[in-house]
């Protein structure tokens, strides 16, 4: 009897109020959470948003009974390292997840050593294990164009992309999958692998951060581990920054973290020089202009 | 003769639609699932092959039944179960099981009667399917 009556209610749905839909699914919240706490990556932003309401807008057509097929979600992320690829993929299984599309929402992250065996026979299942567990999730794959390594004929990648194409193919239900990796190199990864290319919707490109943008992280870093800037320390940062860009290795915000944890290192060593008696808190957490500029890179060294 | 054994031994068999939900509620309990095949229908065979591993770390059922999909594209025609472990202290031993797959054609059982001293009767079951070697049974 119950039964009946979810029935009938189900067929008798002829319109959606999409932005109940949209309050209901939390989907504002991620949104939200999104424009907050990730500084720059406006075209990203952009992308994602039309996205999720693409997701939402087919939902809505799903309940209307306009559509049976589930859309391909596959994506590619490219963009120089540091630019937040890996955090935005978990923010997208936690979109992915409040609109319905995974049934779990966790994410896993793998590289070539982990898809990939050491000897025939080897890759298949693990490949497949992988699979198994990013099941009901995303499956986010970091430099997926290692993968593919085409001055080896024998290399047991091939194994691998092909499996990966089946699941992705057979299981679109199951799993979404996220593959990532420099702008370049993913480009060739495509030309070469023309299965992934038509498998996957959505291209996301990341963009580098410019040098306000990579202050305004180090600050939000820097608050996040309970330090603090003064004037002379932000403005040494700012020069810092700008030298760092030009350098070779320049990895975006992950070059600023490890600025800051040398900074850190730097601030520590002086405090515990410097100190005679008790002590604030405030002392403690002060980043000092000096911290900064006793960095190799102001001599015209490279940090790593 | 439909054999029937297992947790849900008194329902009709389930669509993959059931066994996921069902699996997804061991693996919400933190059970291991694992699947297993056999050609011996016979009730007191008890530890039947294993097909992969138990599945640990999976926190989706779906992994389960494709596993299950792969298992019944090799062992189509035999039996095959699901069984749920349960690691937690104090216990450490099968929570649920039942029948996912099952040959298309089950012949049953022979029931023999041995007279023994005293007129009195031993009984023994034999599954017909096992006259045959193991393998090259339900073909």
């Amino acid at each position: 009897m119950e039964n009946e009556g979810k029935e009938k209610e189900a067929k008798t749905v002829t319109e959606v109020n999409l932005k109940e839909d949209f309050q209901a699914s939390g989907v504002a919240d991620i949104l939200a959470e999104l424009d907050k706490s990730l500084i720059g990556l406006k075209p990203v932003k952009t992308r994602i948003k039309e996205t999720a309401s693409l997701l939402l807008v087919d939902k809505a057509r799903e309940k209307l009974g306009l559509v049976n097929e589930s859309p391909t979600l596959h994506m590619s992320f490219s963009g120089n390292p540091g630019t937040g690829k890996t955090t935005v993929a978990l923010k997208m299984a936690n979109l992915l997840f409040r609109l319905g599309y995974v049934r779990k929402g966790h994410l896993v992250t793998v590289t070539r050593d982990d898809l990939v065996g050491q000897y025939i026979g080897h890759t298949a299942p693990k490949t497949k294990e992988v699979l198994k567990k990013a099941m009901g999730g995303v499956l986010f794959i970091d430099e997926a164009y290692y993968l593919y390594r085409p001055e080896n004929e024998r290399d047991y990648g091939q194994e691998a992309i092909e499996i990966l194409l089946q699941v992705m193919e057979n299981n679109r239900d199951d799993l979404v999958v996220i593959l990532a990796g420099y702008k370049d190199k993913m480009d060739k990864f495509f030309e070469s692998n023309p299965g992934f290319r038509s498998r996957i919707a959505h291209h996301i490109e990341f963009p580098d951060y410019s040098h306000n943008e990579l202050l305004e992280i180090a600050e939000v870093m820097v608050a996040s581990m309970n330090y603090e800037f003064n004037e002379e320390s932000k403005k040494a940062m700012a020069e810092y920054i700008k030298i760092r860009k030009k350098q070779p290795h320049f990895a975006n915000a992950r070059s600023i973290r490890n600025a800051i944890d040398r900074a850190r290192l730097r601030q520590a060593n002086r405090v515990f020089n410097n100190s005679e008696g008790p002590v604030g808190a405030s002392f403690l957490s002060q980043i000092e202009d000096v911290d900064i500029r006793q960095s190799r890179v102001f001599s015209g060294g490279i940090d790593k | 003769m439909r054999v029937t054994q297992g947790t849900f031994s008194f329902l009709p068999d389930f669509t993959d639609q059931q066994i996921h939900e069902q699996v997804q509620y061991c693996i919400d309990n933190g059970w291991a699932v694992s699947i297993e095949y056999t050609d011996d229908p016979h009730p007191r065979n008890t530890y039947w092959e294993m097909w992969g591993h138990p599945m640990f770390d999976n926190p989706d059922a779906a992994a389960v039944v494709y596993e299950l999909n792969e298992c019944r594209k090799v062992y189509g025609s035999y039996y095959i179960r699901i069984i749920a472990f349960d690691s937690s202290p104090g216990w450490e031993s099968i929570r649920l099981s039942f029948i996912v797959n099952r040959p298309a054609d089950e012949p049953g059982f022979k029931l023999s009667r041995t007279e023994v001293k005293g007129r009195n009767i031993q009984y023994s079951i034999t599954p017909y399917s096992s006259d045959k070697p193991q393998g090259s049974r339900y073909k």
